[in-house]
């Protein structure tokens, strides 16, 4: 249970269940949590490569980097949401389909 | 003095442009531009002439040198040289020069293209004192080239007239003939002694640089440029019919000045002549002298027979180069100069009266310059005339004249050159017989014209003497062709020696193992030859003068009857011993037949099928090119196929592009699936 590969599969469920949730998800919000679940699957792994691989600080840090740059994304993301409701009406992102050929 | 030097060429040249461009449009049609010019020349001549006498050093010499270009090794210079001859030169061509331009004022009056021919007269002005200036063959070709130029222009300046036009194209091509020698010979100086100056090429002729026979053959090549400028045979026959310009053309070109030019370059390039090319030289110059002088004799044209008389006093001057005399037939060069010019200008006065004599009778059929036509006008010319009688006096070698002394210092060169070499004993014998034909012919010329009665009596009626511009040069140039005017300070008629022989001296040759005597002894040999060259001279003279006073003044014989009695050399002279017919049957119709037979070749043969069919299978070849390979293979299946397979690709991926963000993000995903896989593997 305390190894490096429990961690790993950890962060590669977290990582598929958030690409699913970008992939699937209609509503853009949702998508923005999809987006959050495969950063912070990367975030598991940074961590858990700086416990068991070696990476020792570095990995920390950068987790911290991650989680400082999910804000920031978090952040542009909203407005752009925020910009497509004004623009569509809708939190859909399938009828924002305006670079269709 | 050199600083003097670049006037007289940048003002004739500043004249010649002007007239050119601007002559209609000044005032007076823009003639006392050329005159000004060629004034403000003859004044620095005048002053060079009079500070040479200053100075009265034989040895005289100023020299200016530079590179024009170079060409890797090759350093061609030029440059400019003033020496005594050089001097003596820039005066009787700037003098015989401004007295023809002074005397075209009046004689060209009326004539529609009056300032173009002042700027032709500008221009040869500058060409021949180039000639003169120069101290290098290059430059001396240029100026030649470039007094051939204006000859041609002002003997066909009235080129309305068929015969002008074909006496200006007949002496371009003449000329054409001897200077391609002259090319050969600069070049084979070049080339031996790679440079052109004439310092640089003695220096390598006494150094050895060019074998002898070799020196023998570039000499030559050299002097048959000076065969065609100074119509020596067998190339004579352009300057009869140069007489076909304007008669003060006539004077200051084909007398004086640029057929003078052939007898300079001689003269200049003695040093390097061979005993050999010496002896063909003065064999040239001997056979010119008598053949013209039989010509002349019978030709009744007033400008032919002065034209006639300048070439066989042309072969008088070659002669004398060629035996040794040089200094002699440079001295007959400018007294021939002033006494030819004052011939030629005299008959320009005579003709100008007979062409308005006719004019105002409205007899437009008659020759205003046959002699047959004139006679009895010294009491209605009598500046003319005794100007005329002057000069025809001095030409005859009549002593107390300049002509006695040229003259009769040729014949003592000719005369010490047979007794050192008896087998040349021939050379003398055409100096006399020329003499004496020359005072027989010059003689009639004055009777026929001035003595007797003309053809028409009213025609005498309306003879006038000519204006003040036209009888003043032949004032000036009458009292040029006294002796005492080469003489001074000295006055004795019956020797040359004068300012003139003190100042011209004899160089001695640079061709190695020189063979023949030094200049020393030349001047030797004509002082001892000098008296009884003399005393011939002198009875050869009075015999021929009184030959043409029986005949043509007293009439004791008849002219008639005397060409009968002689039919054939009266025939041959006449004819002008069919020089020019034989070169048209000889050289002139095989020519034309040659030209016209690769003519037919190259227009039926080589035009049509040789050209036109390279012009045929480039067309097939290029309509192969272009339709088969490049419309139908390159454009249409390489060129469009590109096209076309992107637009198939381009339509058929259209449809992958959804606009859904989470397709594209699916496709991503396939994509890194994909490539996961092959790194697996």
């Amino acid at each position: 249970m305390n190894d490096l590969n429990t961690y790993l599969t950890i962060g590669a469920i977290l990582f598929s269940l958030g690409l699913y949730g970008v992939i699937t998800r209609r509503n853009g919000v949702a998508v923005l949590m999809g987006v959050e679940l495969i950063l912070n699957s990367a975030n598991v792994n940074f961590i858990a490569f700086a416990r068991f691989g070696g990476m020792n600080l570095s990995g920390h840090i950068f987790a911290l980097f991650v989680i400082i740059m999910a804000a920031a994304e978090a952040a542009v993301a909203l407005a752009i949401i925020i910009n497509l409701y004004n623009k569509f009406g809708t939190l859909n992102v399938d009828d924002a389909r305006i670079l269709k050929q | 003095m050199i600083t003097y030097a670049p006037y007289f060429l940048l003002l004739p040249l500043a004249a010649f442009v002007i007239q050119i461009f601007f002559g209609k449009r000044l005032p007076r049609k823009g003639d006392w531009v050329s005159i000004s010019a060629v004034g403000i020349t003859l004044c620095l001549a005048i002053a060079m002439f009079v500070m040479m006498l200053f100075l009265y050093k034989p040895g005289m010499k100023e020299e200016l040198t530079w590179e024009w270009f170079n060409l890797g090794q090759l350093s061609v210079k030029i440059g400019v040289l003033i020496d005594n001859v050089t001097v003596i030169m820039l005066l009787v061509v700037s003098l015989v020069s401004g007295l023809v331009h002074l005397y075209s004022v009046g004689y060209m009056k009326d004539d529609p293209r009056y300032s173009r021919y002042f700027g032709y007269l500008s221009l040869f002005t500058f060409s021949m004192n180039g000639i003169v200036l120069s101290n290098n063959l290059l430059s001396i070709y240029m100026f030649w080239e470039l007094v051939g130029l204006s000859s041609y222009l002002l003997i066909g300046f009235w080129f309305e007239k068929d015969s002008a036009a074909d006496a200006s194209k007949k002496a371009f091509l003449v000329n054409r003939v001897g200077d391609i020698g002259m090319f050969i010979g600069i070049m084979l100086f070049f080339t031996a002694t790679g440079s052109f100056l004439f310092s640089d090429i003695f220096d390598g002729v006494a150094a050895g640089a060019l074998p002898l026979p070799v020196l023998t053959i570039a000499g030559l090549c050299l002097f048959a440029g000076a065969i065609g400028k100074s119509a020596q045979v067998p190339l004579h026959v352009w300057l009869p019919d140069a007489m076909e310009g304007p008669t003060p053309v006539s004077a200051l070109i084909h007398a004086a000045t640029m057929v003078a030019a052939g007898v300079y370059l001689t003269f200049r390039m003695f040093p390097l002549f061979t005993p050999v090319a010496l002896t063909i030289i003065a064999y040239v110059g001997g056979i010119t002298a008598i053949f013209a002088a039989v010509i002349a004799v019978t030709q009744n044209d007033i400008k032919r027979v002065l034209a006639y008389s300048t070439v066989s006093q042309l072969g008088y001057m070659i002669m004398a180069i060629g035996t040794g005399a040089y200094v002699a037939g440079f001295f007959h060069l400018t007294t021939h100069a002033a006494f030819k010019a004052a011939l030629f200008l005299c008959s320009g006065s005579v003709i100008h009266a007979m062409h308005h004599a006719y004019h105002k009778l409205g007899d437009h059929d008659s020759d205003p310059q046959d002699m047959r036509n004139m006679g009895g006008m010294k009491d209605r010319m009598k500046i003319t005339f005794m100007t005329m009688l002057i000069a025809t006096v001095a030409l005859s070698g009549v002593p107390f004249m300049s002509g006695f002394l040229s003259k009769d210092a040729i014949l003592a060169g000719t005369l010490s050159y047979a007794l050192h070499h008896p087998e040349h004993f021939l050379l003398p014998v055409f100096g006399f017989g020329a003499a004496l034909l020359t005072a027989f012919y010059m003689f009639r010329l004055i009777f026929m014209t001035f003595y007797g009665k003309p053809a028409k009596q009213e025609v005498l009626d309306n003879i006038h003497e000519s204006p003040a511009t036209m009888t003043i040069p032949l004032i000036v140039l009458a009292t040029l062709s006294i002796f005492i005017v080469y003489t001074l300070p000295y006055i004795n008629p019956f020797s040359d020696h004068g300012w003139f022989t003190d100042l011209i001296v004899a160089t001695n040759s640079v061709v190695p193992q020189y063979v023949n005597p030094s200049a020393h002894e030349i001047a030797e040999g004509i002082h001892h030859a000098h008296l009884p060259a003399m005393i011939i001279s002198v009875i050869v003279a009075f015999t021929g003068i009184a030959l043409a006073v029986i005949i043509y003044l007293k009439k004791k014989l008849s002219a008639e009857k005397l060409a009968k009695s002689l039919a054939l050399p009266y025939k041959l002279s006449f004819n002008k011993f069919f020089v020019d017919e034989i070169y048209s049957r000889l050289l002139i119709n095989p020519t034309i037949k040659l030209a016209k037979a690769i003519g037919f070749f190259d227009w039926e043969i080589y035009d049509k099928y040789f050209i036109n069919g390279f012009g045929r299978v480039t067309d097939r070849l290029s309509r192969f090119i272009g339709i088969n390979l490049d419309y139908d293979v390159l454009d249409q299946q390489i060129v469009d196929g590109v096209g076309k397979s992107t637009r198939f690709f381009g339509g058929t991926l259209k449809f992958i592009q959804t606009g859904k963000i989470q397709n594209y993000l699916v496709w991503v995903l396939g994509g890194i699936i994909i490539i996961f896989i092959i790194q697996a593997m």
